[in-house]
């Protein structure tokens, strides 16, 4: 009985702290019953969405975290990056050699652009979202001075494919095609794996210098990592996976069917420990055993011809979803770190933070940089698979679709995981991918779907930024100005200003 | 010295900039040879097109609810009331059966409904302010996008007789740009329209002088607006809505119930942004729906912060110098830079970045010394 | 100066802005000795702890004159890092704890321990990777010391008593490493009965370590029971320092508050006049107000007409809350009579309807409307509660300027105003300036009840004796009937009739000006006086 209203109170929980999510869930899968679109389509959609955006949206995780909120700003990451893609194609590098030049422009100016931002929100505590959210529109106009006046103008520009007739001024849009399109996502399994293996090879040589010279302290991870890496270099020469290696897009099938042996590889080590190694008693064991029962449930389940179909349809790039998980890696990573704890605590006290020694400004300037950087790296992944750069709209609308996609996924202002990013532009961008045809078969209009979508990505962000407002309004009410009277008042506050 | 001292820090750097840059750009459009009258005509119509919009600004941060992005609730109410006021008259058939009289007439319809809605709106949208205090600016920049999405839905399903207002063979949907030429469009302030549909006694609303061009009609109408808030700031209502937007409680210990007079100023500025908008599509001669009005309340805001207002505080003179001097550059930036440098955006650049730039400056400015 | 003493204070004189807070005070700690350092608000205890903690707000206004030494070595505290470096610590009275981290995140807040990986040797200790194990082991053994087993180390904060909240801030100083001496700062203001026992049972267990205690309280009583020696400040002076086993209560009372009576108000307006007790202007029937920090709970007590009445006692106490709770900023509960009549305190405004007006004691936060003129907020309350300065314009009814003007004039000239004219904004006066523009809004309602709350803080003497004279003057000549609330006993002392002592929301006793210091002291401290004796 007892566990049965446990049950029932978890499953509530859950319900009340999803409303958001499991309310769109709900708005999305209407669509895509009305729409009547194929299965494939959609999929396909989704997953390319997930491949353009994905990483921008979790480039917004860093801020929530130090208590900056959703960063608007991240357009003005976006627009470092443009910049840099503009120089690329105009010298005419293209290829991954060209991304590798793009990022190498983008990230310094990113962080030049991330660390001005950051100080500029240190002048503005607490305002800082309507802040980002001008300064994106004020960085867009200067992107534009500089496109339409700078190029060209002042700075002697002679390329008829990318600048306006008149001599003056960058066009519309840059074709990409033949120099920067897919240059990430071409890249070839095999040539990740052996930049893979030769990257481990150097830090564990590395590693190895510094034990014999420093005495530095070498782990057993260190030498699992390179085994593993080294193993799988090993591998991908047999004839046979090297050839379904060589490829550079993965049908959706075989990522899932790897992912799903990769992790039962995962919980059979796990089951294998806990029963040999630490003889843990056979009710750690259901877990486990459970999962991969699930894992094969799910395994059967792309023998349903209709599944089988989308799965075989949809073909994955594969360097853009390792980077995603990379960032969520790093993302996770942080938090363990002494950078990562400082931006917590900033983030959920200014005033105690400054009272312990942490030197709050620098901690919220480094995550606006890290953020801005992000951004500028997402907004690459974004263009070159996109293949058109819109010299003037890429970028203007990159804050207002990544965040509402982070809402839609259940974050908040104060807080957003990578489960809450991933779920949220999934969610987002099927309603994005459908509602323009839900709209033709509910209303025969499909330009109603189109506003729909819109309204729905203004209209989170406004619910969300409204029931963060009442909680704090609420918060601040219980605690009335008389609070300033208290006595040892002057010590407090002494210590509040306090390093 | 001193006093030049204080001078430019009440002023600010920004607006020093932006004045003078209206001065460099009056002076060199002269020395370029365009006929001042035609370029100040286009000044004082851009100043009066905008100026009840900006307006609409004051009783919002005198109320105590910031930079009233949420603009864009008032002026869809306008739109909306305008629409409405349009359909009625074609079912009507006001122009024949009233003549003269029947542009007046959908003008005044036009004000009343986007009056009624918005004054409805507005006091709701106090209500959801109230209850967001000290995120005012965020969360209404946000509702005030979200009800222009939710308008384009609207617009894209209201299925209209009046062929001015629905795209022609569709019977669903309104038009991106409604003329307003048959309707009350330059009614106040154009002096062919005036001259061509109204009678002689009525010549005086919009006349010519040599090329400068009067439109009185449209400055008694604003003159007259201006008046009414100005009143009001004066009455006691208003006086009591001023101490509640500086200092809460110190209005809360006269006895006086603050939030309600929060929603008051938020109820007067979304009527004033009704009243705006039909004033705007009435000098500019469409009625413009859809995502047009997107970026109008960031426009307004810009203007009244350049006319040195502040979050907290504004006065009408506030809005008849900011709107003059952000609209002046407009006006005259688009002839000077074509004859410079031949890029037609470029004035749309300056605009974005004159007005997010002196809006950033004011909230920066506003942190600081709350800290 | 003695070597005995881990902390020595000498000499120590401290301007701000040439008000002189500190005149030559000596503060002297033995190790292992718990030291009470008592005083009434504005003794200077706060200021002598900046100073111990170098706090830039010291520094800020020109530091300090005096010596500061530690195990018998001068020390130079200039910074509160250096203050953490020499050992110091402190518990605050407001606490400064994240409540959704966990204890051991609390504990170790910016001293988290971390391990060198090879991302840090080359940017820094920033990416250090955090050891938890290890910072709760420390944590554990911290709580384990002050003896709270039952905390537990790896629970959020979020949701923990109060008590609780404060032992581990306790942990917190406890686990710094040298941790010397440890200041508390009312460290029972906000505890129940038996966390504040438990409390000074975590003080002595410290102080058995070896750790010298700086216990800062109003409660007498508590010093009596847990303090080994205590410091005694008065106005900023240093009264006494003495042996807790050689005094008595009622001797430290008398320390604290011992002054002579000085003439703040001349005599000859402090004319004789008929009170009798059957006529009550204001009476307060099991009043509450909750208002933070300043909270009334359950006060009980009748004014008479035509009184002049003081409210005192110490700051926290609930003194400030009376006023607030009338005015209609806080939710209130129980009666307020005017004249036998009870006041609907759920409405805006109720008060001043009945001719009660106030000064508030928050001169820029409630008091006054800064950026407008002398003018508008002379008049603004009298406007709005009883239509004056109004002319009407058709139904709507606009400022009258011309009279507001006017009687702005004569009230810049009747309290001597120092300003360029009725339009100059009330933000750039003086604070005495601006506190006779809250007496002129309040004065403009003519009410038949002034409350004045705090009505000479922060000002100079002149303002001072300007402002309590008129006090005096409207109460003998008009008949006003005055509640004065006030920090200053010797304000209070010196006009009112009789004086309500308030401790802990309630009104401890009713006092005569001429009642002995001990009394005064006693009652501030909350103490009966058959228990000091």
């Amino acid at each position: 009985m007892n566990q049965k209203n446990n049950l029932f109170k978890k499953v509530g929980s859950f319900i009340f702290d999803n409303k958001v999510m499991i309310a769109f869930a709900a708005i999305c899968l209407a669509a895509i019953v009305l729409s009547g679109s194929p299965m494939t389509f959609i999929v396909d959609g989704v997953f390319t969405r997930i491949t353009r955006n994905t990483f921008t949206v979790l480039a917004l995780i860093i801020p929530v975290l130090a208590g900056l909120g959703l960063n608007f700003g991240i357009v003005i990451g976006a627009v470092a990056a443009q910049i840099a893609v503009f120089w690329v194609v105009y010298w005419g590098f293209g290829g991954f050699s060209g991304i590798l030049l793009t990022v190498l422009i983008a990230t310094p100016l990113a962080i030049l652009f991330g660390y001005l931002v950051g100080k500029l929100f240190n002048q503005m505590k607490g305002a800082e979202m309507i802040a980002g959210l001008i300064l994106g529109y004020f960085a867009d106009g200067l992107y534009q001075l500089l496109f339409l006046v700078i190029i060209g103008g002042v700075i002697p520009v002679n390329n008829p494919k990318l600048i306006i007739s008149q001599g003056v001024g960058v066009k519309n849009t840059i074709d990409l095609t033949g120099n920067l399109k897919y240059a990430i996502d071409s890249v070839r399994m095999v040539d990740i794996i052996t930049v893979f293996f030769y990257a481990v090879l150097a830090i564990t040589v590395i590693k190895i210098i510094l034990h014999l010279v420093k005495k530095l302290k070498l782990s057993r991870s260190d030498f699992i990592l390179f085994g593993v890496s080294a193993l799988i270099f090993g591998v991908s020469y047999i004839p046979e996976i090297e050839r379904f290696l060589s490829t550079d897009r993965l049908a959706l099938l075989d990522a899932f069917t790897s992912a799903l042996v990769i992790l039962a590889i995962l919980q059979i080590i796990k089951l294998i420990k806990s029963i040999w190694v630490e003889k843990e008693p056979a009710s750690a064991l259901v877990k486990p055993v459970l999962l991969l029962l699930v894992y094969g449930a799910l395994y059967g389940l792309t023998y349903i011809p209709a599944v089988e179909e989308v799965m075989l349809y949809v073909k994955l790039p594969v360097l853009p979803f390792l980077l995603i998980a990379a960032l969520c890696w790093f993302n996770q990573k942080i938090l363990s770190v002494r950078l990562g704890q400082n931006m917590r605590t900033v983030g959920q006290s200014l005033s105690v933070a400054m009272a312990s020694g942490i030197n709050a400004d620098q901690t919220r300037v480094i995550a606006m940089v890290i953020s801005t950087v992000l951004a500028s790296w997402g907004q690459i992944i974004f263009l070159q698979n996109i293949g058109t750069f819109s010299t003037y709209g890429a970028h203007t609308q990159i804050a207002q679709f990544a965040i509402a996609a982070l809402l839609v996924g259940g974050a908040s202002v104060q807080k957003a995981t990578n489960k809450q990013a991933i779920i949220g532009v999934i969610l987002f961008h099927t309603l994005f991918i459908v509602a323009p045809q839900a709209g033709k078969e509910l209303f025969n209009n499909a330009q109603i779907g189109e506003y729909f979508r819109v309204f729905v990505s203004y209209g989170v962000i406004a619910l969300s930024l409204a029931m963060h407002a009442w909680k704090q309004f609420r918060k601040t009410s219980q605690s009335t100005p008389g609070d300033m009277a208290l006595p040892g008042a002057p010590l407090q506050e002494a210590v509040d200003g306090g390093s | 010295m001193k006093t030049l001292k204080t001078f430019y820090e009440n002023f600010g750097l920004p607006r020093l900039i932006i004045a003078g840059f209206f001065i460099l750009l009056v002076v060199a459009s002269i020395i370029l040879g365009f006929s001042p009258a035609v370029l100040f005509s286009d000044v004082v119509k851009r100043w009066l097109m905008y100026g009840t919009l900006v307006l609409a600004m004051v009783p919002g941060i005198q109320s105590g609810i910031g930079l009233n992005f949420g603009i864009s609730l008032g002026i869809s109410s306008g739109l909306l009331g305008a629409v409405l006021a349009m359909e009625i008259s074609f079912l009507r058939d006001w122009n024949t059966t009233l003549g003269m009289g029947a542009p007046w007439l959908t003008l005044l319809l036009a004000l009343f409904f986007g009056v009624i809605l918005a004054a409805i709106v507005g006091t709701l949208y106090g209500m959801l302010l109230n209850r967001v205090k000290g995120s005012e600016m965020t969360v209404s920049t946000y509702v005030g996008f979200s009800v222009i999405a939710f308008m384009n839905i609207v617009w894209l399903s209201l299925s209209f007789k009046n062929g001015e207002l629905s795209w022609p063979l569709q019977g669903q949907g309104l038009r991106n740009t409604a003329s307003l030429s048959g309707s009350f469009g330059g009614l106040l302030s154009n002096p062919d329209v005036v001259q061509a549909t109204q009678p002689k006694w009525l010549h005086w609303l919009a006349f010519r002088v040599g090329e400068f061009t009067v439109p009185l009609g449209l400055i008694l109408v604003f003159a007259f607006l201006c008046l009414l808030v100005w009143l009001f700031l004066r009455s006691k209502s208003g006086i009591a809505m001023s101490g509640a937007g500086e200092n809460q409680l110190f209005t809360t210990s006269s006895g006086i119930n603050v939030n309600q007079k929060r929603i008051q100023g938020t109820m007067i500025s979304t009527v004033l942004g009704a009243v705006g908008i039909i004033l705007y599509a009435q000098t500019y001669g469409f009625l413009q729906l859809y995502n047009a009005p997107l970026m109008m309340g960031f426009a307004s805001v810009a203007s009244i912060l350049i006319g040195g207002a502040t979050v907290r505080r504004a006065r009408i003179s506030n809005v008849l110098i900011g709107t003059l001097l952000f609209q002046g550059i407009l006006v005259t930036a688009l002839p000077v830079v074509n004859e410079v440098v031949e890029i037609g955006t470029l004035p749309e650049v300056l605009r974005i970045i004159i007005s997010n730039g002196i809006i950033l400056y004011a909230l920066s400015k506003t942190k600081g010394e709350n800290q | 100066m003695d070597e005995q003493y881990l902390l020595s204070m000498s000499n120590i004189s401290k301007e701000y802005y040439g008000n002189r807070v500190l005149k030559n005070v000596t503060l002297n700690v033995k190790p292992g000795e718990i030291h009470a350092l008592v005083g009434e608000n504005g003794a200077g205890k706060s200021t002598l702890m900046n100073i111990l903690f170098g706090m830039p707000v010291i520094y800020a206004t020109g530091g300090f004159e005096g010596q500061v030494s530690l195990d018998g070595e001068v020390a130079t505290v200039d910074n509160p890092h250096a203050a953490m470096d020499y050992g110091i610590g402190m518990v605050h009275q407001e606490f400064m704890l994240i409540p959704e981290f966990t204890v051991t995140e609390n504990i170790k807040l910016g001293r988290e321990i971390g391990h060198k990986t090879a991302l840090s040797r080359i940017f820094g200790n920033l990416l250090e990777k955090l050891n938890w194990d290890q910072m709760s082991r420390d944590s554990r053994k911290a709580l384990n010391s002050i003896g709270m087993m039952n905390i537990e180390e790896y629970t959020k904060v979020a949701g923990m008593p109060i008590g609780y909240k404060q032992f581990v801030e306790i942990a917190r100083e406890i686990d710094k490493t040298g941790i010397k001496l440890l200041v508390f700062d009312e460290p029972t203001a906000v505890l129940t009965e038996s966390e504040a026992d438990r409390l000074l049972e975590i003080m002595r267990l410290i102080a058995e370590k070896g750790i010298a205690i700086i216990f800062i309280t109003h409660r007498l009583t508590e010093v009596m029971a847990v303090a080994d020696s205590m410091t005694i400040l008065r106005d900023g002076e240093f009264v006494a320092r003495k042996d807790v086993k050689d005094t008595s209560l009622a001797n430290i009372a008398e320390l604290m508050i011992g002054r002579q009576v000085e003439k703040l108000v001349e005599d000859d307006l402090l004319g004789e006049r008929e009170l009798s007790d059957e006529n009550i202007a204001l009476e307060f029937i099991d009043y509450y107000v909750d208002m933070p920090g300043e909270r009334v709970k359950g006060m009980n007590v009748k004014i008479r007409e035509g009184e002049i009445f003081g409210f005192g006692g110490l700051a926290g106490q609930g003194k400030i809350g009376i006023a607030n709770g009338i005015m209609g900023l806080y939710d209130t509960e129980g009666e307020v009579l005017v004249r036998g009549k009870t006041l609907d305190l759920s409405k805006l405004g109720e008060a001043l309807r009945n001719k009660i007006a106030f000064v508030s004691e928050d001169r820029r936060g409630v008091g006054l409307l800064l950026g407008e003129s002398i003018e508008r907020n002379i008049i603004f309350s009298a406007m709005q509660i009883n239509d004056e300065f109004l002319k009407g314009i058709g139904p709507i009814k606009i400022l009258d300027k011309a009279t507001a003007d006017k009687h702005a004039k004569n009230m810049i000239k009747l309290l001597d105003i120092r300003c360029t004219g009725p339009s100059q904004a009330v933000g750039s006066l003086s604070g005495g300036n601006q506190q006779k523009v809250c007496l002129a809004r309040a004065i403009t309602m003519i009410p038949e009840i002034l409350i004045v709350s705090e009505p000479t803080r922060g000002i100079d003497i002149g303002a001072k004796k300007l402002v309590l004279e008129y006090l005096t003057k409207i109460n003998r000549e008009l008949g006003t009937t005055i509640v004065m609330i006030s920090s200053e006993l010797l304000e209070l002392r010196s006009l009112c009739d009789r004086i309500a002592i308030v401790s802990e929301g309630k009104v401890f006793s009713v006092m005569k000006p001429d009642d002995p210091d001990a009394a005064y002291g006693l009652a501030m401290a909350g103490v009966r006086e058959e228990v000091a004796l």
